[in-house]
Formats: C-alpha cells, structure tokens, sequence
C-alpha cells in the first residue's frame, strides 16, 4: 500500500510576459489501488499538475510538496522518481529517432528495476503486452514515436505502463485523439496495469468519455489551478450533462 | 529534433550557381563578383605550382585552418609507399603500380593544392583490384604512418558485376594527404569506408574521386572520429546510366577539433541517382566541422533523382558547424532533387521523455546521440564495424558536461 500526496500545491511557468502562476494550492491524496480523475477545462491547470508530478524542468513549484510514501519526490531529479515508481503517460510523446522501441524499453526497464530484465522471459512479455494492445510485431522494431500515429503513440505509452509496472500511473489525457476502438484498447491496458499491480491512477482529461471505461473512484473539478469540487462517480455525470461553466462562473 | 538554429552555427541558402576559386586567389568582398562558372569547370591540374599559395581566403580553403596545413599545402612530402595490413579476400589483391599507369589519373584530377601536392609526391600507387566473381570483404588497415607529413595515392578498381566492401581503418599518428581514386566498374556493386581514428594530433586531408560506370552502385562513407585536423572530399562523377550513389558521412567533433568534408556529386548520365547524408556531433570549446554539397545535374543528366542533405547536432557551447548546400541544375527533365540542412541543439524534451522512463541523464544523452547518428551507422551493414563505431561513440560522450548544456 503507497500514498502519492500532494499538499498545498503552488507551481509557476516562466513565459515571454514573466512568470505566471498556475497552480493555487492544490491537495490530493492518491492511495495503491485508487483511480482518481482530474477533469476541468483547457488551462486549467490539469497538464501542470501532471508535469510537475513528473519533474518537468519547466515548471518551478513555489510552495507545498509531493511525497510518495513521505519520501520527498520534489527533491528528486527525474529519473528518480520514475525509479521511485512514478509514471507519466505524456499527451504529446516526442520523437527519438535511431533509438528502436525495443532498444528504448529495454533500456528503461533496466533502469527502473536497477537490473536487466531476463532476456526469455522480458521477450515474452514485451510480445503478451504488444499482442494484447493490438500492436503490431514490427512496432518494436521502429524508432521511438517515429511516424506513430496518435493512437499509435498513446498505446505505446500503456505499453510501457504495463511493462514497467509503477506505483502510480498520471495519465495525461490520454484519451485525446483516440476513436472508440483505440480508447477501448488503451483503456483496457490501464486496467489491466491496475489490476495485477495495484496501480493508482490519477486520471486527467477533458471529457468524460474514457471514464466509461476506466471506472474512478474520485472525481476532482480543476479550475484555475486548484480543487474547485471533489466527489464520487455521479460528479462525472454531472459534468457531462452541464459542463463547466457553472465553476468558471464561480471562478470569476 | 529540435531544428532551431543556435548562434554558434550558420547555414547558408542554396544557390543555383557556385562561385569558383580557378588558379587565382579571388575577393569576396563588395564590387568583386565571382565568375559564373558550372562546378564541373573547377580549375583541375596534378601540379602543386599551377595552384597559388593557399592563404585561407580561396572558396574552398575558407573554413580550414590552414596555418596547420602548410606542410601539405606547400611543404615536401615523403611519397614513398606507406605501410599498411590488409585482411585477405578471395579476389581481391593488391599490388604497387607506377604513377606512369594509365589507370592513375582516370578518375579524378586534383582540384586543390594539396591534393596536387600529394599526388606529385607518390612514388607509387597502391592498387586494390577486386575480380568480377566474388563476394568479397577486406579491410586496410594504416596504423604506423608516422609523424612526418606524407603523401600517399590509392585506386580501388572494382571489375564489372563485383560485389565488395573495402574498409580503411585509419588510426595511430599521422600527417598525411592523399588522393583516393574509386572506379565502379558496370553493373559493380562496391561500398567503401574510411574510418578515421587518429590520434589527437594527426592532421589528414584527402581527397576521394568516385567513378560510377553503367549500373553501377557505390556506397562511400567517411567516418571521422579522431584528429586535429581531418578534411576529407569525396566526389563521385556519375559518368553513364543508370549509375547510383550512396555518400555517407558521420563525424564527431571534440574540443579544438577541425573536421571538414566537401562533398561533391556530377549527375553527367542519363537516369543516375544519388543520397548524399552527413550526420554529426559537436561538442567542446572550438569543436568546428565544415559540410558542403555540391550537386550537379549537368545537361545530359536526364531523370536525375538526387538528394543531399546534412545535420548536425550541437552538444555544447562554443562550437560551430558550418552547412552549406548547393544544387546546380543544367536541365529541366530530372525526377527530383532535393536538399535540406539543419543545425540544432540537444532537445530537451527528448531527454525528459527519456528520464521520465527512470532512464538516467547520461545514459539519456547517449541514446539520443547514438539514436542520432545511428543512421548512418546502420547503413554501413559491417557489423563488426558498427560494435566498434558505438564503442567509440560512447567513449566521446563520456565528456559529455551536463552543467555547459544549461
């Protein structure tokens, strides 16, 4: 059982125009297990919150901290906390041209276990999660995001939620892009990951349509860069039917 | 990758027409207008004192440091034949021909003093003469050329429909200039590979003239890793039809380091093809390499397919790459020709993917690196070759400094 816990959140981003604040004292507790979706409109702060999570060096936190565990994931260089057992399903996933999905996750598997994986078995699994996501047996052998599609590059990214098993997942609306097929595919990746290693997911999107697929236990409202209301499944309803606007009244 | 360009690099737009440095030293500066005058036209002799003295402002001298190159420029060489290994291939044999074989000069002719020099100051020529019916591999290896400056010739002969890899591996000491003359004879299929892994002081400039025959394939790659000074400019007269070539180039240039390659291919026959690809690594206070590509379509060169293209990815401060393509096309009916140019720094982005992954920044940097450059490497297929080129790779980027990178 670990605890991902966000306190009093403030993160700001250096633009052209000088520094603006994005975060305003976020707070969340995500425990093993937990799928908690963060929905809100566009700048709302919702990407922010997963890069900073992530370690992203354009984001500069202000005040508040993250902790997994009570171990302090602010003081941690990227890496770390991947190793520590974060993970960060990107919305825009880049290119890394010469370098082969299999070379990449390889790579990365050894570096998140501190061991190379055994060559059968870690064989094995790479083609189960590949077969099981609908991914064709060439994709391993392309370069990194090169010439992926959208929904190529977003099961690419479960690929390797799957394979590297973390702790907790933040899934970087994940779902845009996707036609239903695909959303089903990566949908059931996530599900997978959650079951067999009891993954807490904090899942940030736009719309409510992925929620169909990836049940959350919580739903938290972004707006302006903090919590403006917390609730169970039904607040995800209650958005589709209303949309935001009654927050964004609120917010102004 | 990131194709913005850092101030550290210039590219230029290409032109239609190049400008010619002929056997006088010309300005560049206003009121001077440089003689229109086609590539092919370059003034050519196998005599040093036909060229004046090179004093750096010559089009193609420019870029180089040539105050470390008078000895080659000007000064006396050691022609004689210069020790070498090679491994054994059936088909293959090598032999020391005189300069007076009509073999010698079939290619190319000198375009520059340098190469005039060397070519003046051979005493012999070594020959690698490949037969038509085998398959065939060897390498050559030079690794005890010395300290005193030297010449040295070589032709490659590929007999009509061979199939054969020539390797040099060059490493060790050496002050050396020399002309490579490369004939594919028809329908051959023939790749060769200079390797440079000098030593830190070793200054090498060459030049390699390509002959392509009819339906004939030459893949040509430089790979510079180790010098002071390395400036090597391979070009490749695609004289009958349906003749292809394939020019490869991968260079890693360290602090204080001077790596160059003028590039230069005439499409002189109908339906003949070329990829020119450069790709290289910049890192260190005075890292400098210089790419140009010339490409000629000339007027009988009809249903030309061509294209070039170099980049260069810039690992630190206080280095310069210099790009500078240029297409000169003397007729209208060609399938295409295209050429593109980009200098950039690391991408950030990409590294933070990388480490998002658990991936550590070093380890991150030389995936990207090795992923960059890994093109050209892969298009070598020697894969003995390419175990090697990554290990040496890798020992570059050992230097890698994250904090100038910021």
């Amino acid at each position: 059982m670990s605890t991902l816990k966000i306190t009093d959140l403030h993160v700001s981003v250096e633009t052209e125009q000088g520094t603006t604040q994005i975060l305003r004292g976020v707070d969340l507790i995500i425990n093993s297990g937990e799928t908690h979706a963060i929905m809100g409109p566009n700048g709302s702060g919702k990407s922010t919150l997963a890069y900073t999570i992530a370690g992203h060096p354009k984001y500069k936190v202000e005040s508040g901290s993250i902790t997994l565990d009570g171990a302090d994931v602010l003081a941690m260089t990227v890496d770390e906390r991947a190793r520590a057992g974060l993970f960060l399903a990107m919305q825009y996933p880049v290119e890394i041209p010469g370098v082969t999905v299999t070379n990449f996750l390889r790579t990365a598997k050894t570096a998140i276990d501190g061991e190379a994986p055994a060559i059968r078995n870690w064989i094995k699994d790479v083609r189960v999660a590949m077969e099981s996501l609908r991914m064709d047996k060439t994709f391993a052998e392309r370069n990194v995001n090169e010439g992926f599609s959208g929904g190529e590059k977003k099961r690419h990214e479960i690929l390797q939620l799957e394979l590297l098993k973390p702790r907790f997942a933040v899934l970087d609306e994940t779902d845009s892009g996707l036609d239903v097929d695909a959303l089903k595919i990566v949908s059931e990746g996530v599900n997978r990951a959650k079951e067999s290693t009891g993954l807490g997911v904090l899942l940030i999107t736009h719309y409510t349509r992925i929620l169909r697929y990836i049940q959350p236990d919580f739903v938290h409202v972004f707006v302006n860069g903090r919590i403006a209301e917390e609730g169970g499944p039904e607040l995800a309803d209650r958005l589709e039917n209303e949309g935001y606007d009654r927050f964004l009244e609120l917010a102004v | 990758m990131s194709l913005a360009s850092p101030d550290t690099a210039t590219t230029t737009t290409p032109t239609t027409t190049t400008e010619q440095h002929g056997i006088k030293a010309h300005s560049n500066g206003a009121g001077r207008v440089a003689p229109v005058q086609t590539r092919s036209a370059r003034f050519k002799s196998t005599h040093p004192e036909d060229f004046e003295a090179v004093n750096g402002r010559e089009l193609d001298w420019k870029h180089s440091p040539v105050a470390k190159l008078t000895a080659f420029t000007g000064g006396d060489l050691d022609g004689s034949r210069f020790p070498y290994s090679a491994t054994e291939s059936a088909g293959v044999s090598f032999s020391w021909i005189p300069v007076t074989d009509p073999r010698v000069g079939s290619v190319g002719i000198p375009e520059d003093r340098a190469s005039a020099n060397a070519w003046s100051a051979a005493t012999e020529v070594l020959l690698v003469s490949i037969g038509a019916e085998d398959v065939s591999e060897v390498t050559i290896t030079r690794d005890a050329l010395g300290s005193a400056p030297r010449a040295a010739h070589i032709i490659i002969e590929a007999a009509p429909f061979s199939k054969s890899t020539v390797i040099i591996r060059n490493t060790g000491a050496a002050q050396l200039v020399e002309n490579v003359e490369i004939l594919a004879g028809e329908s051959a299929n023939l790749s060769v590979i200079s390797v440079q892994q000098w030593n830190a002081d070793a200054v090498h400039l060459g030049s390699h003239f390509a002959r392509i025959g009819r339906d004939a394939n030459l893949k040509h790659a430089l790979v510079s890793l180790g010098g002071d000074v390395i400036r090597i400019n391979p070009s490749a007269h695609l004289a009958e039809a349906g003749g292809s070539v394939e020019l490869l180039g991968l260079y890693f240039a360290d602090a204080g380091q001077h790596i160059e390659q003028q590039v230069y291919v005439f499409h002189d026959a109908p339906q003949t093809k070329s990829r020119v690809t450069y790709k290289g690594a910049l890192q260190g206070k005075g890292a400098r390499t210089v790419w140009i590509g010339d490409v000629l379509i000339g007027s009988k060169g009809i249903g030309t397919d061509s294209y070039e293209q170099n980049r260069n990815l810039v690992l630190s401060e206080g280095t310069r790459a210099d790009s500078i393509p240029n297409l000169e096309i003397e007729t209208g009916d060609i399938a295409g020709a295209g050429h593109a140019s980009a200098t950039g720094r690391f991408d950030d982005e990409q590294l933070f993917y990388l480490q998002a992954r658990g991936i550590n920044e070093e380890e991150a940097r030389k995936l990207v690196v090795r992923g960059f450059l890994n093109e050209i490497v892969q298009q070598l297929h020697v894969p003995a070759l390419e175990a090697d080129i990554h290990a040496a790779l890798d020992s570059e980027l050992e230097n890698v400094h994250i904090a100038s990178l910021r």
